[in-house]
Formats: structure tokens, sequence, C-alpha cells
């Protein structure tokens, strides 16, 4: 097996955008499905694009799967809430694949205040050869069929389409977070800052609602963490609650809110949970709440520019965590397109970029180094140097291979491992 | 790209200034600058830049909640934190010196006295910390010296532009901290059960009511989340300044939902009309303040619950 933390990833980039970035086209989410086969995009302007793994190929091994569009619907429209007189954005902020039961795909996805459950479902027949309407549609007149047929499906090229199948809105104050498919696949939850809302996927105008209590920081005591879990069992596990006592030598205005956490994610087999927070990652175990296991620096080096990261609004942002399918390498993104992961067993990290500039297709990437001190080696960047405007927020890890899907502003970078 | 050395990164006052974050271009004589006024000058600009950012939050699209409450604490910790110091104490002061144009030499000489230390440094002028400000504050670009540029921010925004009226200034804090307003509605909470009857949309809603409950139980979170804008101690008496300003105001309107997600239903002009229909309590010294301001200065003593 590759070891997680080796260089050795080959780009094998989809890039939906050329010259210019356009805002619609910034992605928001990406996510794989269970079996890895399809990967979900959603963007800022309510767009979802699913690719599909093609089926490897014995004639051209070197393209081990890669992965094409499938799909692309729009899933949200922007709204007006003419009450509050605000905008509704139609971000997608999550999508959730349902795991298979038939041919047709389902997902969740969901923009600030609503979630919308969709079908993706393949056509590659249609019937030809009605009675009453000829090919192109028309209807005949009655008095000109001489004889009854029985139509025949012909096949077609392969049509894929979407088709929302239910709408769950008008739940949520604030803007909605996340959201949680339970294993029994009948219900699932959406959450926002304060609630939890539990749905069934059959009906749309009731949910139950769980109010969380305190899961904001407050001034002077640690950082909290609530999440929740539909776990195997079909036991919903409310209110988990760890806390990391604050080390009062390193407290500034900024402590609590560089110890916001931004996601949180459970290990594949359940008994870790890792966290992130403005500048590092924690991985804690599910048994023990006061301490976590491990914490990795993602980009210490910021640590000195709190300010003028709060000035610039960069101190929120939210940047996700990903467990790979073993837990024993976890990824999460930082700023000027680098992304890092940290191996849990060798204690080794690498940082990579993704970036059109400086790797091209099927080349493998080099790791990237910030350099915080005086000196700069020839490869390396200094912190100054950073651009903040190129974030990657959202990443995600196939749940089975070692192949990872970056999103950098509007690009979708896919990698994996490189085949010796 | 954030510009180069804006800022230094926040230190407490005991760590020494060498090991504090980016060293920016250091402003002239800075070695004559003492620790205390070069942090009370940082934790200035950094109160004002919270309290743009709470404001410009409300714009076009629903604010995010935990950024909006992220910030406010940060305000909160600056307020303590100079109310412990006794600088907040002059920062009202200040504000309610400040009448017009000529009064404001007056602050500014009010203030200089207080910090000798700061003007003696000649510190180079602060220009206004604007982070990503369009219209209406072009006229605010006056750069003023040390601790002023406070009273230049706060009173400079009533007149001159209708976004940044003394009303959106104050709809600030009521959107970020209701919890006075809710404190106040515990007292009320009769008024607000009949309403429900009426006004279905308008009055707490089950699940809303449960978020108020949860938020005034839990001590711990609802104080310290919204602590700066809770003004009222169990014990004292209702505040009959606080009284008179609520009376006529729709409690139902300042549930915690609707304040936190964007403007009331009420506007922020219409909320300005209803304080000044209450009249201006005479706080400030002088009888001449014109209204906008006294009931900033108004909802300063609120806030520091003088």
């Amino acid at each position: 097996m590759e070891e997680e933390n080796d260089t050795r990833k080959v780009n094998n980039s989809f890039l939906r955008d050329h010259n210019y970035a356009t805002e619609a086209d910034i992605i928001s989410t990406v996510e794989f499905n269970s079996t890895g086969e399809l990967l979900a995009t959603g963007d800022k302007g309510g767009r979802v694009v699913v690719f599909q793994r093609e089926q490897e190929s014995k004639t051209q091994p070197q393209r081990r799967g890669e992965y094409n569009v499938y799909s692309t619907f729009q899933s949200h429209e922007p709204e007006f809430d003419y009450l509050k007189s605000l905008e509704i954005e139609e971000k997608i902020n999550k999508i959730k694949w349902l795991p298979q039961q038939n041919a047709a795909y389902f997902l969740l996805s969901t923009n600030d205040k609503t979630v919308k459950l969709w079908k993706i479902s393949e056509r590659d027949k249609r019937p030809e050869g009605y009675n009453l309407k000829d090919e192109d549609g028309r209807i005949r007149d009655p008095a000109t069929i001489t004889s009854l047929r029985v139509p025949v499906l012909q096949p077609m090229d392969l049509m894929v389409e979407a088709t929302a199948r239910r709408v769950f809105s008008n739940a949520h104050t604030y803007h909605i977070n996340s959201i949680s498919v339970n294993s029994d696949l009948q219900t699932f939850i959406s959450t926002d800052d304060l609630r939890v809302n539990l749905w069934n996927l059959e009906i749309t105008d009731r949910s139950f609602s769980i109010l969380i209590s305190s899961c904001f920081p407050s001034t002077g005591s640690p950082s909290q963490l609530f999440s929740f879990l539909c776990d195997k069992t079909r036991r919903l596990l409310v209110s988990i609650n760890f806390e990391e006592p604050e080390d009062p030598s390193t407290r500034s205005f900024f402590s609590e809110i560089i110890s916001s956490i931004s996601d949180v994610k459970f290990s594949h087999n359940g008994r870790y949970l890792m966290t992130r927070d403005y500048l590092t990652v924690k991985v804690w175990d599910l048994q023990m709440e006061n301490k976590p296991l491990e914490t990795y620096q993602v980009h210490d080096y910021l640590r000195g520019k709190l300010c003028s990261l709060y000035e610039n609004d960069c101190i929120f942002d939210k940047f996700e965590c990903v467990w790979n399918g073993s837990d024993s390498v976890i990824m999460t993104g930082s700023y000027n397109n680098f992304f890092r992961m940290f191996d849990r067993n060798t204690k080794r990290d690498v940082t990579l970029e993704a970036s059109r500039e400086n790797s091209k297709p099927r080349a493998i990437l080099k790791p990237r180094k910030v350099c915080v001190g005086g000196k700069r080696r020839k490869d390396e960047i200094s912190v100054d140097s950073l651009d903040f405007s190129k974030k990657i927020l959202h990443t995600t890890w196939h749940p089975h291979e070692n192949i990872i899907a970056v999103a950098a502003t509007n690009n979708l970078y896919i990698f994996q491992d490189k085949v010796n | 790209m954030f510009t180069k050395g804006t800022k230094r990164k926040f230190s407490d006052p005991g760590e020494e200034p060498a090991s504090s974050g980016d060293p920016g271009p250091a402003a002239p004589s800075a070695a004559a600058r003492t620790l205390s006024s070069s942090y009370s000058l940082q934790r200035q600009s950094l109160l004002d830049m919270s309290l743009i950012k709470l404001q410009l939050c409300h714009m076009l699209v629903e604010p995010n909640l935990c950024r909006s409450v992220l910030i406010a604490n940060t305000v909160r910790q600056i307020q303590e934190e100079m109310t412990q110091d006794g600088t907040w104490h002059i920062m009202t002061q200040a504000l309610a010196a400040a009448q017009c144009p000529a009064d404001r030499l007056v602050a500014t000489e009010v203030l200089c006295r207080q910090t000798d230390a700061a003007a003696q440094a000649g510190q180079s002028p602060k220009p206004f910390s604007v982070v990503g400000l369009q219209e209406g504050y072009h006229s605010e670009e006056v750069v003023m010296e040390g601790d002023v540029e406070t009273e230049v921010t706060m009173s400079s925004l009533s007149p001159l532009s209708p976004q940044l009226s003394s009303a959106s200034y104050l709809t600030g804090p009521f959107e970020v901290g209701p919890c006075w307003e809710e404190e106040d509605e515990e007292e009320e909470e009769g008024d607000c059960e009949e309403n429900e009857e009426e006004d279905s949309e308008g009055c707490l809603s089950d699940g809303e009511e449960r978020d108020q409950d949860h938020l005034n139980a839990d001590s711990r979170t609802g104080e310290k989340v919204f602590g700066t804008f809770e003004i009222k101690h169990p014990a004292s008496p209702p505040d009959p300044a606080l009284e008179e300003l609520f009376s006529d105001v729709d409690p139902s309107y300042y549930d915690l939902d609707t304040v936190l997600t964007g403007t009331p239903k009420m506007g922020p002009y219409d909320l300005l009309e209803s304080l000044s229909s209450h009249g201006p309590t005479a706080l400030s010294s002088s009888s001449s303040c014109r209204s906008d301001l006294n009931e900033l200065d108004h909802i300063m003593e609120i806030i520091v619950g003088s």
C-alpha cells in the first residue's frame, strides 16, 4: 500500500473553468458516495455536478478509472425572504449521498434554508412505435390508424436525468451547515447553528426539532463541540461534549475565534472524532472528552497574523477535514491552494498544492513548504507571499482507495496514487 | 493579500512587544511609545473593526450566526477589558461631550489630556480602519489622532449618511445583543402570550420560546454569549429609562431569532423613530444635545450599566 504522505500523487484534475473565475462557479462542497463511484460537487450558483468513475479498461490501464461528468443540474435557486428583506443564497452547503438501493442514485443537497432530495437516474431506452403519435410527437388523426402495434423499447444515447423528489423547507431559522443520513435510510437530520431537525424522507412538512443549548464557545471557557451521529445501531447520539482546557498563556482576543470548530468528522471505524479549528486538527478518542489524542498544526505560522486575518475576515474561514478509508491519514486544506496530510502512524506530514500552474496533469505533486524564519530556501514560500484568496476549504477522500478530491475555488482537482 | 504590517498581533499587556506577531512598519518614535498605549490603540481599532463588521453583515444576505456571535464576543471582551481599566468610561464621556464639529475639538482636548503618552509619542495619525466599506464612510475618513478616533467614528455616524446613521449603529447592538430585550421580555411575558394569539408570527413560537428559555436558563451561555448587552441584574429594580425605551415596542419583535437573523419587521429607521418618540432622557449634562446622539449616549449608558 502506498504511503499516504508519500508525494506520489497523480494529478487527474478536472478543471471546470478556464480563464476567469465567476463567483457562481466557486465550489462549495464535495462528496464521494459510499462506493466512491460517484463524486458530487456543489457550487455557489446552486448547481450540482456529479462525476462518475469510468470502468477500468484493460486497454488503457494507466487511466485507472478517471472521473467524468455524469450529471449536472440546478439544485437550488436564489430566493428572497420578503419578511426580512434578505436574500437566501443558492449556494450548496452540503451534499450527502443516500446508500444505493436500486438503479437510481439519490442525494440530499442543501443551501442555507432548504434541503432537497434528488433522484438521478439513467435512461438508455425509449419507447418507439406509438399508435397515437408519430415519430415526431405529433398527434395522429385516429381516423388514419388502420392497425395497432405495441410500442417497442429501443436503445438510445444514455441520458442522465435528475429530478427533485422532495423538498424540505421552512425548518431552519439560521443557516443549515450540515446534513446527515441515518443508516435506517428513512430519516435524516439537518443542522443549523442552534437547532437540529430530524426529518423523515417521506414527509416534507414536518420535522422534529432538537435544540442545542450551548454550542458557542464563551469567553474564558474552552471551546465546546456538539456533534450528532446516526450510527450503525440506529441510535441517535446526541451532544457529545468535548472540551480541552485553554492555555492561559496564549490567550488573546482571538482565542475564542480560532478555537471555534469548523468541521467535525467521525472516523470510519467509529472510535475517533476529528475536529478542525482555525489552526489545528485534533483527533479525539470518543471515550476521552477532556483532551485530544492527537493535535496537528496545520498552519501555525498564521498565529502571528491573526489581527490581519480578522480584518480581512479570513479568520472566519471554515476549513473541512477528512479521514482516509483506513483512518490512518487525515487531510485538511489551507491557504495558497495548499492542503495538508498527516499520517497518524508515522507522524509524518506533507503539504501539497492544488494549482494548474504548478502541476501538470499526471505529474507527481511536489511537496511544498512555507518558510517561517528569516532565510527562505529556493522552493519555499514565505508567509507574506501566501495568497489568502486561494483557500482550500472542501476536500474529500474516496471511501476505499487513495483518491482525493480537492476544491480550489472554482476548480476541482482529483488526485490519486501513482501506480508503480 | 492583506496590507502588510497593518496590524500587529494582539498580545497581552504582559508580553514583550518583540514577541508579538508580525511587526509592521512601526510608527515613528515607536521607541517612545509605551506598550500600554499602543496596545490600547490596537484594541481600539479592533473594537472599531468589530463594530463595522457587525453592521455590514446585515446588508444583503442573512448574516452567519456563528460569525456574528464571535464578533460580538470579541466586542464584549474588549468592552470588559476597557471597563476594567477605565477607558470605556472615558470613551462614553467623549461621546457625550461630542455634539457638533466644533465640539469635536473640545473632546479631542479632553481625550488628549488622558492620553498624554500617546500624544507625546507623536505617533503618526492612524487612519480610521475601514474594512471593505463603501459609500457613506467617505466623508468619515477623517484622520484623527489617538483615541479621538473612536469619538469620530460614533458621532459622525449620525448626520452624514443615512445608512450609517446612529440608527444603524443602534440596530447593530440591538440585532446582535438581544439579551437585554429578552430580559425585559421576561417581565412582559404576559403581553407576549396575549400577542401570541393575535399575531401568529410575531411572537415566539414554541421552538423559539424554548430557544429563549434555554438561552436564559443556561446562565453560563446566555450570560456569556450576550453578556455585553445584558443590563439587568437580578436584584435591581427595573431601570425606568429602559422601561420607557421599550414600553411602546412590541416585545415580540425582539425575540432571539428575528433579531439575530436580520432586521426585524421594524426597519432601522422605525427603530430610531420609536426611540426618538420616547424623548431623550437627560443623561448627558448638556441639554442642547441633538436627539440622535442623545439616543446613542443613552444606549451606551445602558450597555455600560451605569
